[in-house]
């Protein structure tokens, strides 16, 4: 082959990519009250804005703990996306003092991903946000993106949370709040700090039977008025405690069990240890972001085209050590619960396991595999959650790691005997919301991409058969399999 | 040469493959890695194992199916893998090379559409039928990189992560030492695996080494029911169901980057994951359901013919170069092998590697990278 010759390289990206459909000023990700508030506000700066809420999500997305840690607790309400539709405008009334204002407004719509030029990419037309609905994807160019995609909770395992039942605050507030379709009746809260206190008072409220609350420090954690309110309302406390275990039937939960050995009949376990904040998006578009434990984990931190706002920004700082409170609780859900744990529902990886960082039941495990664990991984350096991933698939399933990501981080961190803020965050990668291939797929796609497209790089002696070459076969070869640069 | 010191330069899978198969003739080995092991390329491709154009072919093949055993650990090796054609221009280009195939005694069968769905039963209807390769087949690229690791410190061999090497030490001809901000590590011999950064590397021993790195990405979706056949190419995409079940696919144009002493600076997958979502949809339409739940890119490089460089040079005598041009996991048995013979007896015992040789690029221009196009976005 000729080494030496001039000419294009046919299947390279280089300005075969689609054009973003449209293009606003501003791009708000995430409409709640801080969300609608800065979509408000820019509208009325005169900026072209666009805010868009993946909420209501498809009833099979919320059996995945899509966005919130629903633990299967929903009623059949939320099957019927036009009434989930009515009930977000019902309760959220400023969505209607954004549209008069001018803010473009979709529901139903992800945002999956956000891509810029930047290192190790500069193909792209402008800085892009990908979207799709329950029909479609496609993406829309902007100046700026806000993103106000709030806080998800954090999920904390114990024997039996893999069963419906268990679920998160954000997600039950939500659901009885928002959409009134909570199918639970009988609530065991587990934690006492503002959250879990204030999800107690609501639940109470809305006329469920809120059995107590399980604090793993010797007293409750929360503002003094909450804790007030939350014993004046006859709610049990149950502090200097922990779950053991949870017991269930067909339907999910029936019982919790706490470590000094009570059992307490409910058929919720809702988990209100913390709120994290949703970063990602930022994540996954290699943004800036630092862990603040008094803000609930890791935030954005300021860049000129990118910013946050509500619980995404962090949570309000009260001076409370989220980080630590968190951490207390795993140690104690770890010191009463068998190694055999599941701390990965999808991948199905018990703690055991992710200690051990074995592979998964499929494979088999030789002396050697056996004789690794993470202790033996840490003699070659820190504890890296993405190496752990993909070894022990912890965090690799369906629910892209939102059940157990938080988890994993600290258990490494306990492990390898060091402060949590010295485990890396494990990556979040695009799409951030698990989305069908027939809707994110492309079907529209330039014909120039098309033309672009090689299975590899279209370097034709890239595949020559080494017996075939300086025969003729080389040249049938490159007729047959390569039209590009070397004809 | 037992008891020397070899010092490896990369714990990607031609590194670390390279060290466990020195390893295992009594060498001592150290591997220096910038990161953590197989965190570029290595861990980040398709898995496939089937390079029939490569003089290692017949050593890959050998090898895969005995990889679990010879390391001790589990590397979701699975033999075989078939092609599908989506339209008839890729059904003729496919029939072609199952002849190529079939001429060099690699056995092939072709499919018709209902055996295709047989052995693929995601594929569809709409397929014009399939090339069933009866060897080759895929591995998991992440667990094969730490089972080569593993195995090599099983045999006595040192891996230091976290150890970008800054430069080496000469004298009388040969490198003496490989060095990093921290240490100095003497050796008797030195093999630069260091994937996009050889070039820089080898730059500071005076050799040339022609390289272009590129960003590819790939796509991941949910698991689905095991097919009998999980390595499934076609349609110009390439990929595995991996022993879980996901879909792991991967194809499309790349983008050229520029690349410094450090590597890659980030991998960023872009908005090509709907291109390949698209291509996978209709290469398997019963699996347009699944869920897309991550997708990825890696930086590669390529050389000029897109052929591995694997070679001992003449001066400084005692190093071996190799890069695997963008196909490196798949070969990673064979590769290891050969440049354990190049460092050992000088010579590859099992294949004839010559036109591996880093001198088939002596007469390169200088700028044979703007005079192809083979240049970042400016």
């Amino acid at each position: 082959m000729e080494l030496n010759f001039t000419g294009t390289d046919i299947c390279a990206i280089n300005g075969t990519r689609s054009a973003p459909e449209a293009h606003y000023n501003t791009v708000v990700v995430g409409a709640g009250p801080s969300g609608i508030a800065a979509a408000i506000d820019a509208a009325k700066a005169g900026l072209r804005v666009l805010l868009v809420d993946e909420n209501p999500v498809s009833g099979a997305l919320m059996g995945n703990d899509v966005p919130l840690y629903f633990g299967g607790r929903m009623t059949a309400a939320t099957q019927n996306t036009e009434r989930m539709l009515e009930a977000i405008f019902m309760s959220m009334p400023a969505l209607e003092t954004a549209m008069d204002a001018g803010v473009e407004l979709l529901l139903g719509t992800t945002a999956w991903g956000v891509y810029r030029n930047g290192p190790g990419v500069a193909s792209l037309p402008e800085q892009v946000v990908g979207l799709a609905d329950a029909e479609r994807s496609w993406i829309v160019g902007f100046d700026n993106i806000i993103l106000a995609t709030g806080g998800r909770d954090l999920a904390m395992a114990f024997p039996g949370w893999n069963q419906p039942g268990v679920m998160g605050a954000a997600a039950l507030q939500m659901l009885l709040t928002r959409y009134e379709a909570f199918a639970g009746r009988r609530v065991l809260i587990i934690g006492s700090h503002d959250l879990a206190l204030e999800t107690a008072l609501l639940a109470k409220e809305r006329g469920i039977d809120v059995v107590g609350l399980v604090e793993v420090r010797a007293a409750p954690q929360g503002r003094s008025e909450l804790i007030t309110k939350v014993e004046a309302a006859g709610i049990a406390l149950y502090c200097g405690q922990t779950i053991a275990s949870a017991k269930g039937g067909i339907d999910g939960v029936e019982s919790a069990t706490l470590s000094s050995g009570a059992e307490i009949a409910c058929d919720t376990i809702c988990v209100a240890i913390g709120l994290i904040p949703s970063i990602e998006l930022v994540d996954a578009m290699h943004g800036e972001r630092a862990l603040n434990a008094q803000r609930g984990g890791y935030i954005p931190q300021g860049e000129a085209t990118v910013s946050a706002v509500g619980d995404c920004a962090g949570l309000t700082d009260t001076g409370f050590d989220h980080i630590a409170y968190r951490m207390e609780w795993m140690r104690a859900l770890s010191s009463v619960s068998a190694d055999d744990t599941i701390i990965c529902q999808c991948e199905e990886v018990t703690r055991a396991d992710l200690i051990g960082v074995q592979p998964p039941n499929y494979l088999t495990r030789p002396a050697p595999m056996c004789a690794r664990s993470l202790e033996t991984l840490l003699d070659d350096g820190p504890a890296n959650p993405d190496q752990i991933k993909r070894l022990t698939r912890a965090g690799m399933g369906v629910c892209q790691g939102r059940r157990c990501r938080d988890q994993v981080a600290m258990l490494l961190a306990i492990e390898a005997d060091k402060p949590f803020g010295t485990i890396p965050l494990a990556s979040h990668r695009a799409p951030v919301r698990p989305l069908p291939l027939k809707i994110l797929a492309e079907w529209d796609e330039p014909a120039a991409l098309d033309a672009a497209w090689d299975v590899w790089f279209g370097i034709p002696t890239q595949w020559v058969p080494v017996e075939d070459l300086n025969t003729p076969y080389q040249d049938e070869h490159r007729e047959m399999l390569y039209t590009g640069m070397y004809k | 040469m037992s008891g020397s010191e070899v010092v490896i330069v990369g714990g990607g899978v031609t590194g670390l493959s390279a060290g466990w198969w020195l390893a295992r003739s009594g060498v001592k080995v150290t591997v220096l890695d910038k990161f953590i092991v197989g965190w570029e390329a290595s861990g980040r491709n398709g898995g496939g194992a089937s390079h029939y154009a490569s003089p290692l072919f017949d050593e890959e093949q050998r090898l895969w199916p005995q990889m679990d055993e010879l390391l001790g650990y589990p590397t979701e090796h699975q033999k075989g893998r078939i092609l599908i054609a989506m339209t008839e221009r890729q059904w003729e280009q496919y029939r072609f090379i199952a002849e190529r195939h079939k001429r060099l005694n690699h056995p092939v069968e072709l499919l018709d559409v209902k055996q295709v769905q047989e052995a693929v039963p995601l594929a569809g209807d709409n397929c014009f039928g399939g090339v069933h390769y009866k060897f080759g087949g895929h591995a998991n690229p992440q667990r094969s990189v730490q089972a080569y690791a593993w195995a090599l410190q099983d045999l006595g061999g040192k891996i230091i992560q976290h150890s970008p090497v800054t430069g080496f030490e000469t004298a009388g001809g040969k490198v003496t030492a490989v060095k990093t901000a921290n240490a100095t590590y003497g050796c008797d011999s030195v093999v630069v695996a260091a994937g996009p950064q050889i070039p820089q590397l080898m730059a500071q021993l005076g050799v040339n080494v022609p390289l272009a790195a590129a960003r590819a990405e790939m796509i991941i979706t949910e698991p689905a029911p095991m097919m009998p056949l999980g390595g499934v190419d076609g349609h110009k995409i390439y990929g595995r169901q991996t022993m879980r079940g996901n879909l792991a696919y991967g194809g499309g144009p790349h983008e050229w980057l520029d690349m410094d002493a450090t590597g890659p600076a980030a991998r960023p997958s872009t908005p090509l994951a709907r291109n390949l979502a698209k291509r996978l949809a209709e290469l398997l339409p019963k699996a347009a359901h699944l869920n897309v739940i991550r997708s990825w890119a890696g930086v590669i490089e390529n050389s000029p013919d897109g052929r591995p460089i694997i070679d001992r040079l003449t001066s400084p005598d005692n190093v071996v170069v190799a890069s695997m041009s963008s196909v490196g996991f798949g070969l990673s048995p064979a590769s290891g092998h050969a440049i354990r013979d190049l460092v050992i007896d000088g010579k590859c015992s099992f294949a004839d590697i010559d036109i591996l040789k880093l001198s088939r690029f002596d007469n390169l221009e200088s700028d044979w990278r703007e005079k192809r196009g083979w240049m970042p976005i400016t």
